[in-house]
């Protein structure tokens, strides 16, 4: 069997040297993209250098504190402490580490299952797309939200659990995309010349048509960051995610609403912090798809 | 126009029944034992025996699946373990609080992301242009329930602007009881003409209207701009301008009408993310909503009333997406012309 | 004259796409605007337009309308001269009419701009549809109900309606059959001759130019490099440039070709 490389034939895959080097400059002209990528790689410095930045790093676990309990910022504790006298600044600090990690596993798992899934029903059409797609439409027919709310209320509370629900809803969404790209790819005569050539199915989808279908992914994969720590952190909110003592910002939302208003600094500044990186990441993405271009990506 | 709409509406209830099995799989995962939350702490076993039979839980898994596919079906939305009423009842009582605020949601962001969008497309790279995708941005990027809690705080309790929690004055229920006819109130104080409610219903449903739309708000106002800076460059803009047709014009009406295809989409999108984002304020702002239904059936175990709530905002969605796949038909000749 | 252009310069931040020293369009005349794709020809009848900048050029120089200066006009000003003075067809008429309005819907509008509404407006269209072979029940349908033919006499008629000097034909035909182009051809002639309408017509095709226009200009590289009389032009190019496009025009056998 020939096993040629037919690279020199076929269009150049998203990345090769020369779009590199023009998305650097597209890049340079997009502040969207530079301020988004500045807040997003703050927050993964911030999440990477927790114990050296937060003041108390025991406070993110188990901790207690009497004498310092509901104290509101000072010198002492920028982002004062909370009701078992924890102090506030270093657990956000470190819940810098939760939704972000969290969304990094969910995003990788709805891409496992959401890629090859998509490439077989691009690809090879026939009943296998029929199936795959009368699937993701079922998957679509709930809001995202929802199945997810619905997926953790029946699992045992944890952030496992919440990176399960978020994972299961939001495969279909990169199905769907990865499918689309995938059947026009399928359709280019270098595609023809592959087989042609009797190169391998296997060979063909992993190495050209895997690579041509990729970028609107990506631009989507960033776009969602936001979106899921937004979900992860409702849905820790609610009581199925993140339990105590873990870190988690919307856990801590949960945690302070009690305490709501008079110690607003409990709601205030994890809050804060969700909206943060969810904003950056978002921009990010934003900024990413204004550089690569790619059609049918979308934010949601 | 009318095979367009059949083709749709059969292909949404094929959804719909593939809905029905996922949540029902769903709701099947679930590790406790509903015999058990049915019955009581204190039942026999003989009673977990009965109420399993009564439940119809000894059956096997495929003819609980029939039995309730059928069920859903024909009006029998099982019976809520909580409650002891049927879920289609509890439904009934609780869906109306969340649906009037996710409308009103989406009228405020229809109505701000809109002009937002046209303004954005029309000066693109200015000020104005820049500020609106910031805002948008965080739009998407909001945290409801801590955008709940914040607003609350500042404009019902410190600055006293809106009233903090509630559908309504409780003192109203008094002076000017409300009669139910819809279960909407805001719709049933219109249309008994009962003033003062209606103010008092408009009232407290700005606050969370106004949370629950940031969300729409922000999409709605990206997609205008994305969709009309894309359109901006064709010819009969072109043409259109060159009958001396003004800017305005061009934008408001001429690009606006061809934007509203996919705008619509987004509304169908939102209309669904917002409904289960509802859920999240609604103990906030103490409305009695699907939101307050769904916390207490999962606390309860409460399959059932689970699956009742779930399907029902899925029918909800794609019912939503029906309808703007109709609009969009009616808008957009292309569409149903080909 | 009814047009007159000198020292024309639009340019994409420093690169100049047009530059022309004198250009000028009598009344009741058809004036070629002959040159290969690239050479400027649109965006000089955008520039006429004083629509160069929704391509993102600047425009320097003079373009006269019976004396009115229209560079440097501030846009209010312009759109009324838009449509009413000078009016415009392109392309690709299928593209030029927005696909989700009915026709007569931006018929209506653009009339409406001009103060033309009610009654008055409609027995004008009417009368300028029939001008041109059209039914008026076309004004009901959507643009794609309707041929890339009846398009452009739409848009020609909408010209007619509004009782503009100057008609800009950027490629009119080029997206047509031949027997459809020979129609609108004809079209063209007689609303010159009937309502003394002056044309531009700018084409890449010169069979088509050398068949309608009273004189010819030819252009390369947003420069005028030779204009005339069409047969004098057509017959004896002075530029180098001139003689290779004509060289280039395919003759069928047993019949004529351009040189």
């Amino acid at each position: 069997m020939i096993d040629a490389d037919v690279g020199a034939a076929a269009p150049l895959p998203a990345a090769s040297p020369s779009r590199a080097r023009a998305a650097g400059r597209a890049a340079r002209a997009n502040p969207l993209l530079v301020a988004g990528g500045g807040i997003a790689l703050l927050i993964v410095i911030v999440a990477v250098a927790a114990p050296l930045l937060a003041p108390v790093p025991a406070d993110a676990g188990i901790a207690t504190n009497p004498f310092a309990v509901l104290r509101p910022p000072s010198a002492a504790h920028l982002l004062g402490t909370d009701q078992v006298g924890r102090d506030m600044l270093s657990r956000v600090i470190y819940g810098a580490r939760v939704s972000p990690v969290i969304a990094a596993y969910v995003l990788a798992i709805a891409a496992a299952i959401g890629i090859p899934l998509g490439l077989a029903a691009g690809y090879f059409g026939g009943w296998l797309d029929e199936v795959i797609m009368r699937i993701t439409d079922v998957f679509l027919a709930f809001p995202p939200l929802l199945l997810a709310l619905a997926l953790a209320a029946v699992l045992p509370a944890s952030l496992t659990s919440v990176t399960i629900a978020i994972a299961a809803t939001w495969w279909p969404w990169y199905a769907r995309l990865i499918r689309g790209q995938a059947a026009s790819v399928a359709g280019r005569p270098f595609i023809e010349s592959c087989k042609a050539l009797g190169i391998s199915r296997w060979r063909i989808l992993a190495r050209h048509v895997l690579p041509n279908s990729i970028t609107p992914l990506i631009v989507q994969v960033s776009l969602d960051v936001g979106g899921v720590i937004l979900v992860a952190s409702a849905l820790s909110f609610l009581g199925l995610g993140a339990q105590d003592p873990t870190p988690e910002w919307g856990l801590m939302v949960a945690q302070g609403q009690p305490y709501f208003p008079t110690a607003w600094w409990l709601v205030t500044f994890p809050g804060l912090a969700i909206l943060v990186t969810a904003f950056g990441f978002n921009l990010l993405g934003d900024g990413l798809r204004d550089v690569l271009d790619p059609r049918g990506a979308i934010l949601r | 126009m009318i095979s367009y709409v059949a083709r749709r509406a059969a292909l949404a209830g094929l959804v719909v029944a593939g809905a029905i099995v996922v949540t029902f799989m769903i709701a099947h995962a679930v590790p406790g034992d509903p015999a058990a939350a049915w019955a009581g702490p204190h039942a026999s076993a003989a009673q977990l025996a009965q109420a399993r039979r009564f439940l119809g839980l000894d059956r096997p898994l495929p003819v609980q699946l029939a039995g309730y596919l059928a069920g859903v079906l024909s009006g029998n939305w099982g019976t809520s373990i909580h409650t002891h009423q049927p879920v289609l009842s509890d439904l009934a009582v609780y869906a109306p609080a969340s649906l009037e605020l996710v409308i009103a949601a989406l009228i405020i962001g229809v109505a701000i992301g809109v002009p937002l969008g046209l303004v954005s497309a029309r000066w693109p790279g200015r000020a104005a242009d820049h500020g609106v995708r910031a805002a948008s941005i965080v739009g998407v990027s909001m945290p409801i329930f801590w955008m709940a809690l914040i607003l609350q705080l500042l404009v019902a309790d410190r600055l006293r602007l809106l009233p903090v929690a509630g559908q309504y004055s409780p003192d109203m229920m008094f002076t000017h009881p409300l009669a139910r006819r819809t279960g909407f109130d805001v719709v049933d104080a219109l249309i008994t003409g009962n003033w003062p409610m209606l103010g008092s219903t408009l009232s407290h449903l700005i606050l969370p209207a106004l949370v629950v739309a940031a969300y729409p708000a922000g999409l709605i106002a990206r997609m205008v701009r994305a969709q009309v800076l894309d359109l901006v460059g064709e010819d009969h803009v072109r043409f259109a301008r060159s009958l001396g047709i003004g800017e305005r014009a061009v934008f408001g009406r001429y690009l606006m009408k061809l934007a509203w295809n996919p705008v619509s989409a987004a509304i169908a999108l939102v209309f669904g993310y917002s409904l289960v984002n509802t859920f999240l304020v609604e103990a906030i702002f103490d409305w009695p909503g699907l939101g307050s239904y769904a916390a207490s059936s999962v606390a309860t175990l409460d399959i059932p009333a689970i699956l009742g709530v779930t399907l029902f905002v899925a029918m909800v969605y794609v019912l939503a997406n029906l309808v703007v796949d109709v609009a969009q038909a009616a808008l957009d000749p292309r569409i149903r012309l080909t | 004259m009814s047009l007159e252009i000198s020292g024309l310069q639009v340019r994409f931040g420093a690169r100049p796409v047009v530059n022309i020293d004198r250009l000028g369009l009598g009344d009741a005349e058809i004036l070629g605007l002959a040159g290969e794709s690239g050479s400027g020809k649109s965006m000089t009848a955008l520039a006429v337009l004083g629509l160069a900048w929704s391509a993102g050029a600047d425009v320097s120089g003079s373009i006269a309308l019976d004396g009115l200066e229209l560079v440097g006009m501030p846009e209010r000003e312009l759109r009324q001269i838009r449509g009413r003075r000078i009016a415009a067809i392109f392309q690709s008429p299928a593209a030029a009419f927005n696909p989700v309005f009915r026709v007569g819907r931006i018929v209506a509008d653009a009339l409406a701009r001009h103060g033309l509404a009610g009654s008055e407006a409609a027995d004008r269209v009417a009368s300028a549809m029939r001008q041109l072979l059209l039914s008026p029940d076309l004004l009901r349908r959507y643009p794609a109900q309707l041929s890339g033919g009846q398009l452009q006499r739409v848009a020609i008629a909408l010209a007619v309606a509004l009782r503009a000097q100057v008609l800009l034909a950027d490629e009119p035909t080029s997206a047509l059959d031949v027997t459809v182009q020979a129609e609108v051809l004809e079209l063209l002639r007689e609303l010159r001759a009937r309502d003394g309408m002056s044309v531009l017509f700018i084409s890449h095709d010169l069979a088509v130019i050398a068949e309608l226009c009273d004189r010819v200009a030819v252009m390369r590289q947003g420069r005028i490099v030779e204009q005339g009389r069409t047969d004098a032009v057509m017959g004896a190019p002075g530029d180098p440039y001139t003689a290779e496009l004509l060289a280039a025009v395919p003759v069928i056998a047993g019949g004529q070709g351009l040189g």
